[in-house]
């Protein structure tokens, strides 16, 4: 029951965020001075009123805002203003598939590189290994992604010849944008990680099973990794995050036909419904991704205690 | 024998020495307060205290650094575009023949700029509105978290993008678009602090003796709290120069002629394979400027908590 109840409340706040967001791109919108029709041409007052009309343009703002909330509840995210028919979702759709290939293998080399990396830092705790990991973990979270993505372009790419410079049509191509975007979320997981095994491996329940003679193997497989990886779970939803506003740049950076291209590029020509729509795809994507990651939480670690979802 | 050796004593020996309490109660070691404790724990950690140092060169560089070149960072020069650094140009010149040197000192200054006034407005409005929360407690902080809950989880910088794109970009309207919702952590930071230390006998002791909710809060509780409020901001400049970098990579950060280190590097991007040195010289300094605040960041939280005192 408390479970359904912290489920409930946790979806709750997502659809009230995600409203939020949703009025603001509407106002803001509707703040810009102009609108689609202003452009050089003098356009006849008869035809402007006819294209209001057919926009619903001419009716009141009460009633505007209901119907684009109606519309992007059904998926419906408007037209673009720049580009002759060009349906915002249909955008979306078409550009989805790389943005997510390029995301979910990201998400993927992050976690294990990561976890990878701070357990030999915590489990050579002092050592060369430790200082060696603790030392790439800080420069990835103080180095700008686009700064190591431009470098690892000139270095692989331009002078060594190893993979393609841009571009996105196989497995080559995979590698320089990935490492671009995943170093921050690894430097994150790795310095989690790291913290987190380091109690573990102090727990008296590690001694205990020493004691009982498990082998190290078993003892690390069984009982440190599957406590110390807990942070790094509340970890998943600002990397997502993380990783879907790095792509952003990423994509422009190798040239990759993704969503965040597209982002790029309607910005740069204040193609107003075309950033809005992108807007609140991406909105609803993180939010996602942080309810899943709250929900996840909970069902992994038993400890948590749930007092009617309210965080200390 | 030996024994005969030792009997030999004298009266005087066997005297009480006595405890001396005058002697008692001198105060051996220096009495350090709090602040002075953390800053010894600070200036133990090598790498916090290079970082610091490094800091304070890049601010000095940042503001008199231009003085020392006779060009400015906003006047072209096409006879000498994309030259490579020589000793007329310290760091080569860019695509319109403007100094690099200049204007990566330049620039260094408006990031910093950017991530200090946005860290500044954080902590007003942080302070406030955590203070608040974390003072009155009750429906107050209820309904107030809820809120802060809610704006905290819009992503923050489609909230940033959206604004720039609406307000044209200008330095207020980015410091004011990443402050929008950035105050938030300082915020919860400072909620958590008070509710923690208003129960505390002390803050009991001067309500008792009549002390108003404006002096509990300013001369009790906030600064009880300093430590880590600190902490947020050094960890907050970084950040705000990071997204000011962002921004400028989507053409909405700091519009030319004025340059920021993201957008000299964005600018950059486009030959830098051909010239790497409009790239390099910017490029490395917001990594040195992050690394630093991170690293000082980290090394402060460790000094200013004593639960780490060996």
């Amino acid at each position: 029951m408390r479970m359904v109840r912290y489920v409930a409340n946790k979806f709750f706040y997502m659809l009230v965020s995600l409203f939020v967001l949703i009025s603001a791109t509407f106002f803001l919108m509707k703040a810009i001075p102009g609108d689609p029709f202003t452009s050089e041409k003098k356009v006849p007052p008869e035809i402007k009123a006819r294209l209001y009309e057919q926009y619903g343009l001419d009716k009141p703002l009460y009633h505007q805002y209901f119907k684009y909330l109606g519309d992007i509840a059904q998926g419906d995210l408007g037209v673009s203003m720049k580009r002759l028919n060009q349906d915002v979702t249909h955008l979306i759709g078409q550009t989805f598939s790389a943005s997510l290939k390029l995301g979910v293998v990201a998400i993927i080399v992050s976690v294990i590189v990561g976890v990878i990396l701070g357990m030999l830092a915590a489990l050579y705790h002092r050592k060369f290994i430790d200082s060696a990991a603790m030392v790439i973990a800080v420069l990835g979270i103080a180095v700008p992604s686009f700064v190591v993505a431009s470098i690892l372009q000139y270095v692989f790419a331009y002078k060594l010849h190893l993979v393609p410079v841009s571009g996105f049509k196989g497995p080559l191509y995979y590698f320089l944008p990935v490492a671009a975007l995943s170093a921050q979320p690894i430097a994150f997981i790795a310095r989690l990680t790291r913290s987190s095994m380091l109690e573990v491996l102090h727990a008296d329940y590690i001694k205990t099973a020493k004691a009982k003679g498990l082998s190290w193997f078993a003892i690390l497989s069984r009982h440190v990794l599957r406590n110390g990886i807990l942070p790094v779970v509340t970890y998943m939803g600002p990397m997502t995050a993380n990783i879907v506003t790095g792509s952003v740049v990423i994509e422009q950076i190798f040239g990759i036909g993704g969503i965040g291209k597209q982002f790029v590029e309607a910005i740069g020509v204040r193609d107003y419904t075309v950033i809005m729509g992108i807007t609140i795809f991406y909105g609803v994507l993180l939010m996602l991704a942080r309810f899943i990651t709250d929900i996840a939480y909970v069902f992994i670690d038993p400890r948590i205690k749930l007092s009617g979802g309210k965080e200390g | 024998m030996a024994s005969d050796h030792n009997m030999n004593l004298k009266p005087e020996d066997f005297l009480k020495i006595g405890v001396d309490e005058k002697e008692a109660e001198v105060i051996q070691r220096e009495s350090l307060s709090a602040w002075q404790d953390s800053w010894q724990r600070l200036r133990q950690n090598k790498m916090a205290m290079t970082a610091l140092v490094i800091l304070g060169l890049i601010v000095l560089a940042a503001l008199i650094g231009p003085l020392f070149s006779k060009f400015n960072y906003y006047s072209n020069d096409l006879l000498h575009t994309n030259k490579p650094p020589s000793s007329d140009h310290w760091f080569g010149t860019d695509d319109l023949g403007r100094d690099i040197f200049v204007r990566t000192w330049y620039g260094a200054r408006i990031s910093l700029l950017v991530g200090l006034a946005a860290a500044a407005i954080d902590l007003l409005i942080g302070v406030i509105y955590g203070g608040i929360m974390g003072y009155f407690g009750g429906r107050v902080d209820n309904i107030m978290n809820k809120v802060s809950e809610i704006l905290y989880s819009i992503p923050y910088l489609l909230v940033v993008i959206l604004l720039l794109v609406v307000l044209e970009p200008s330095l207020g309207t980015i410091i004011l678009a990443l402050t929008i919702t950035g105050w938030i952590t300082m915020a919860w930071i400072v909620r958590g602090e008070i509710m923690q230390l208003k129960n505390r006998e002390f803050v009991l002791a001067s309500r008792s003796m009549g002390a108003g909710s404006a002096r509990l809060l300013f001369r009790h509780l906030l600064p009880n709290a300093v430590g880590p409020i600190i902490v947020t901001i050094t960890l907050s400049v970084p950040n705000a120069i990071f997204a000011e970098a962002f921004l400028s990579f989507l053409g909405l950060g700091v519009q030319a002629p004025i340059a920021s280190l993201g957008s000299m590097i964005n600018d950059s991007l486009t030959g830098w394979l051909y010239y790497p040195w409009r790239f390099l010289f910017p490029a490395v300094l917001i990594s040195l400027t992050m690394l630093s605040f991170n690293i000082f960041g980290d090394g402060l939280r460790d000094a200013l908590d004593p639960k780490l005192k060996k």
